[in-house]
């Protein structure tokens, strides 16, 4: 695999970095040291969800139980993101190597992919790489040497749902149920796989690590802003010339990712995928960051030539058929804010009940039990008030809505 | 609490269970938490809904139920916990630090108002066509944010067909509000699991297996999913019209029995505090309504140890002294019908086990169309015989093709605590206000033995009363004061008791001579039984006995599918909890107290019946006719 890679330029998570080089430092170096390295790098998880990655590690290092799980989440379900598909076919080292050092930052024997269903094909290289990793002594009893360290990769894939990438649904559907989000607290890192203290962690997010500890946290936070330190990988998609993925520091403006794709005519630009928020021209001087906007790192490119309404529709859809179905203001909110959509688009519809719908979006937003209701209301809130114009008054002279 | 132990509960169930310290004073004892700016002090691990109870204040809930483990997925529950993004389902919340809790923030209830608008939009049905009318937790709500309108519309086609196949539980799933407290209870407090939520975002919805009607299922129709149902989802079938046409036929002969735990429960629905037997005023009603004959099912709960006892002792003769190595052992109680069909989906092989005698409600009945119709000189095909029962599995159990062995169907309708409680109401009578009566001849009054069937461990101590008397002659009051057998009460899930006989045996009663010879060798032995309740515990002991273990070894054991026993059925008055339990098996042992007669071989009554009409006596020729029947090994699957 290692030479199939194209090259792609990167100063952090594609910089130099060579197969069980992370996991030899592991010799000279203690669990506090990855955990302090960790911490000074100032990494936040690239999920989405941003969680500092030393806080996770630490709690889950100072749960008390006899076994204990790194997840690797490979569900990449977000519309349009592919960074992860890209780091698990050409950079698998830093994937594993970044679970061997989870597994030995957190006192864990096992670590699990939960791999995307879609990504079945990959299966048999990643299975050839993990022997390798065996062979190589990467992986199984006392890895590089070092005495009782035993850790081991299993990879089991995913059920094709949405929600199975949420950390708590996830670990629900590893366990042979139905994938839905579990209630926090307790929190995997207390009470997770089997009810044993687990890390759920993405893919980018362990390749961060891997860097890390063989190049230190303050090599790390260089790149980026205050908040936000180190580089993103985007996955950049729609109305542009070279979509793809791109690694850029965090603090970069919206015009420049749109510059650097060459995209032309942009009308809106969707940051974070059907979960995030849709932004207008005057907002492309914002930057991507936790500052500003967050984001998992999904960006797709809409030009002048797109239908607002129905762009939100399609993300409506998608939310109502993935919404898990077992909390109130998901399952029936979702469908309520695509019947809305649908009004708005037979031009049936009164600006009071719109409104409505905006504050029930809110309510969405606060009072689902998991992060997919939480946040699917963002479309729908921010395309309406970004392109009111176009939406609510062009194309009839402004009679829409009563 | 009878089933919080959430130990057997699937994985997927344990892991939404709040778990709370042990042993809280010993890691720090209790937290102070701030609830809207009130301080107050709570155990580690308390859950913001608990915590507000303690201090009384109200929180709104609807998936949360005190029998069931922790869901919160409705998110009604919301409270604002300071410092955090998101509103909190206090449910499910426990507190582990000393948190700042608002309980009625605009957002809280603007969050809660949007999820009953929700909830109502999707709601299909009419509070005033609807058995929950007045008892639901949806109306409720709706009544208590002041719902006048539908803000997100409200749906007025169903989209679901009603599956009314069973004989004893409706499902209608447009009036679902997905709280899974159904499932809950079917998976975890009962662990016969046939309802499950499908699907996944608007097309959820809470299924059986395949989506097979439930009368295709394993379903146990124990109904307790009905009880702790928020709304008019889930019901019992309902007879009550057709009985309403023959109470008015003047052709037919109406019969009524009334089994101990409706009428400790039925005042409940007459506004009632729980705890209130109405045993009395109720004949007096039943007999106003119209039906021409009322009975006490207590009377064939005697008959019942008299059958059920004699073929104990008739199993332990045979495998002691005649040594005969195909005695099914221990004998298993027989009388709920609920535990009945899981045993016989669950545990085929065990069948032989359960005593072949019938519930008492199927032995009325079977004598109602025989004896009693030869008294009144009514024919039989005339007669009408109705149980009022705490249970919804009596609607199954009367319907089994097998039990006509009067030659007619021997119970025409079971009808619940709820249905007797309306037609009561729909005949213009207040239960509380009516004068007492007594119950009609030639029947008359019952023990207070067959009284306390209606609670768990009831039947045991009915049993115990009269075995230990007829072996060892002595008073059952020298041995438990009062004669309450404590070691068999109470709400713990399985209870086991071992009873010395002692070395001095009596004479073998006039009744049982024909049997056993004498009760030499039952000297020096120790009865050992065992009291379960609720079908998750059931199945505990039935892996026991299949493992060869402490159960194994018990020689009779008593078996309620419903938890808290028949008292608790899924035919009983709604809102159920440990609480109203506790008061109704209270009300129930006040009332055995308070008899003269309180064994059932002092049943004057049944012991006539032995002598007029059952007369080759308990486990004689006609008994095994109209009072035993069999069993079907039923399995899991059904084609
Ligand atoms: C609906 C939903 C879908 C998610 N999908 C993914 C996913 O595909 N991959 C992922 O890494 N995290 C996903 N997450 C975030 C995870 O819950 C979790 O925060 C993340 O895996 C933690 O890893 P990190 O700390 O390394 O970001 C999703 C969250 C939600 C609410
Ligand atoms: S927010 Fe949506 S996906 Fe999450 S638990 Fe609720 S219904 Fe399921
Ligand atoms: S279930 Fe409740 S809210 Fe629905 S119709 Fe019946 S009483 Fe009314
Ligand atoms: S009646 Fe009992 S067995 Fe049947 S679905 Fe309800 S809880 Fe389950
Ligand atoms: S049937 Fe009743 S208990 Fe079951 S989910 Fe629906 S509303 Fe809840
Ligand atoms: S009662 Fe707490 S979420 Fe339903």
């Amino acid at each position: 695999m290692e030479n199939k890679k194209i090259k792609r330029e990167g100063a952090v998570i594609f910089s130099e970095y060579k197969r069980g080089d992370s996991i030899n430092k592991l010799k000279e170096i203690s669990r506090d040291d990855v955990l302090f390295e960790l911490k000074e790098s100032g990494l936040k998880g690239r999920g989405g969800a941003g969680f500092p990655t030393s806080t996770k590690w630490m709690l889950t290092a100072a749960a008390k139980s006899d076994k204990k799980y790194i997840i690797c989440n490979a569900d990449e379900g977000e519309p349009g993101t592919f960074k992860d598909r890209v780091l698990l076919t050409d950079y698998p080292e830093l994937v594993f190597d970044g679970m061997v050092v989870g597994g030995f930052t957190i006192g864990a024997k096992e670590g699990i992919v939960y791999l995307r269903g879609e990504y079945e094909y990959m299966l048999a290289d990643l299975e050839l790489y993990l022997n390798n990793m065996r062979k190589d002594n990467l992986l199984g009893n006392n890895i590089a040497g070092i005495d009782g360290f035993n850790f081991d990769i299993r990879i089991q894939l995913g059920s094709g749902a949405y929600v199975c990438g949420e950390e708590t649904a996830l670990i629900e559907s590893l366990e042979g149920h139905r994938g839905e989000a579990r209630n926090r607290p307790p929190f995997p890192v207390n009470t997770g796989f089997m009810g044993h203290p687990t890390s759920v962690n993405n893919v980018e997010t362990l390749s961060a690590v891997t860097h890390i500890v063989l190049k230190g946290g303050s090599w790390f936070r260089q790149y980026g802003t205050n908040k936000s330190t180190g580089s993103k990988l985007f996955s950049v998609s729609g109305d542009c010339e070279k979509p793809g993925v791109y690694e850029l520091p965090w603090g970069t403006t919206i015009s420049e990712l749109l510059e650097k794709v060459e995209a032309k005519d942009t009308k809106a630009v969707q940051v974070g995928g059907a979960s995030g928020i849709c932004l207008n021209k005057e907002q492309f001087s914002r930057t991507l960051g936790y500052e500003d906007i967050a984001t998992g790192g999904s960006i797709i490119v809409f030009n002048k030539d797109r239908d607002m309404i129905h762009v939100l529709k399609n993300f409506m859809e998608f939310f109502v058929e993935e919404s898990c179905g077992q909390c109130t203001p998901c399952r029936i909110g979702n469908t309520k804010l695509l019947e809305g959509v649908e009004m708005i688009e037979k031009g049936e519809f009164t600006f009071r009940y719109i409104n409505e719908l905006k504050e029930l979006g809110k309510t969405m937003q606060v009072a689902s039990k998991c992060g997919l209701g939480q946040s699917s209301p963002n479309s729908f809130i921010s395309i309406l008030n970004n392109f009111s114009e176009e939406i609510f008054n062009q194309g009839n002279g402004g009679t829409n809505g009563k | 609490m009878e089933n919080k132990d959430t130990s057997r509960a699937p994985v997927s169930q344990k892991s939404h269970v709040v778990e709370k310290p042990e042993h809280p004073e010993y890691i720090g004892g209790s937290i102070s938490v701030e609830i809207n700016e009130k301080k107050v002090s709570v155990p580690l691990g308390t859950t913001i809904l608990e915590a507000c109870r303690e201090n009384k204040i109200h929180i709104p809930t609807l998936c949360h139920h005190d029998d069931l483990c922790v869901s919160g997925v409705c998110r009604i529950c919301l409270v604002e916990v300071e410092g955090m993004r998101t509103l909190q389902a206090s449910c499910a919340f426990p507190i582990t630090a000393p948190i700042k809790i608002k309980t009625t923030t605009q957002a809280v209830r603007k969050a809660r108002r949007h999820i009953i608008d929700l909830m109502l939009s999707e709601h299909c049905g009419e509070c005033y066509a609807c058995v929950r009318n007045n008892n639901c937790e949806l109306q409720s709500l709706a009544k208590e944010y002041g719902v006048d309108s539908f803000t997100f519309g409200h749906i007025s086609e169903p989209r679901y067909e009603i599956d009314n196949s069973s004989f004893s539980i409706i499902r209608n799933s447009d009036k679902c509000i997905l709280c899974k407290r159904c499932v809950r209870t079917c998976i975890d407090l009962q662990e016969v699991g046939v309802l499950e939520s499908v699907n996944r975002g608007d097309k959820t919805m809470i299924s059986t297996f395949m989506d097979k009607p439930l009368s295709d299922v394993i379903c146990i129709n124990c109904g307790q999913c009905i009880n702790r149902c928020p709304t008019g989802a889930l019901q019992a079938n309902d007879p009550s019209d057709q009985i309403w046409r023959d109470i008015e036929d003047p052709a037919k002969h109406v019969v009524i029995q009334t089994a101990p735990s409706p009428r400790a429960a039925i005042g409940e629905e007459f506004g009632l505090p729980a705890g209130h037997s109405m045993t009395k005023e109720l004949n007096t009603a039943l007999k106003r309504i119209g039906f021409d004959g009322v009975f006490d099912t207590n009377t064939t709960a005697d008959l019942t140890i008299f059958e059920e006892g004699t073929e104990l002792i008739l199993r332990l003769y045979k495998a002691l002294v005649e040594k005969d190595e195909s005695v099914a052992l221990p004998q298993f109680t027989s009388c709920s019908p609920g535990w009945v069909k899981y045993l016989e989906h669950f545990y085929p092989e065990y069948t032989d086990n359960l005593s072949t005698a019938k519930s008492p409600q199927q032995m009325f009945g079977a004598l109602f169309k025989t004896f009693y119709a030869d008294k009144i000189g009514v024919d039989p095909k005339d007669i009408v015989s109705v149980a009022v029962m705490p249970c919804s599995a009596k609607k199954f159990e009367c319907n089994r093709p097998e039990m006509d062995d009067s030659g007619w169907k021997d119970v025409d309708y079971g009808l619940t605590t709820r249905e007797m409680a309306k037609m009561i109401k729909e005949a213009g009578i207040h239960l509380p206000e009516m004068p007492p009566s007594n119950f009609d001849s030639p029947f008359g009054e019952a023990s207070g033995a067959g009284l306390i069937f209606g609670a768990t461990g009831g039947v045991m101590e009915a049993a115990i009363r009269s075995v230990v008397e007829f072996v060892t002659g002595n008073k059952i009051e020298d041995i438990f004061e009062k004669a309450n057998v404590i070691p068999v009460r109470g709400f713990e899930g399985i209870k086991y008791a071992e009873l010395p006989l002692g070395d001095v045996v009596g004479p073998v009663p006039g009744i049982l001579q024909k049997l056993v010879p004498n009760w030499d060798w039952l000297k020096g032995a120790t009865l050992k039984v065992a009291v379960v309740h609720g079908t998750a515990n059931a199945k505990k002991v039935m892996d026991d006995i299949k493992a060869g273990g402490k159960f194994s070894q018990c020689h009779f054991i008593e078996f309620m599918a419903c938890p808290g026993g028949c008292i608790g059925g899924g035919g009983q008055p709604i809102p159920t909890n440990e609480e109203i339990r506790m008061k109704r098996v209270e009300a129930i042992y006040a009332e055995d107290e308070s008899l003269e007669m309180r064994k059932a071989h002092d049943n004057p009554n049944v012991v006539r019946l032995y002598e007029e009409f059952l007369t080759d006596g308990p486990c004689g020729h006609l008994s095994h006719k109209l009072l035993h029947t069999e069993y079907t090994k039923r399995g899991k699957y059904i084609a």
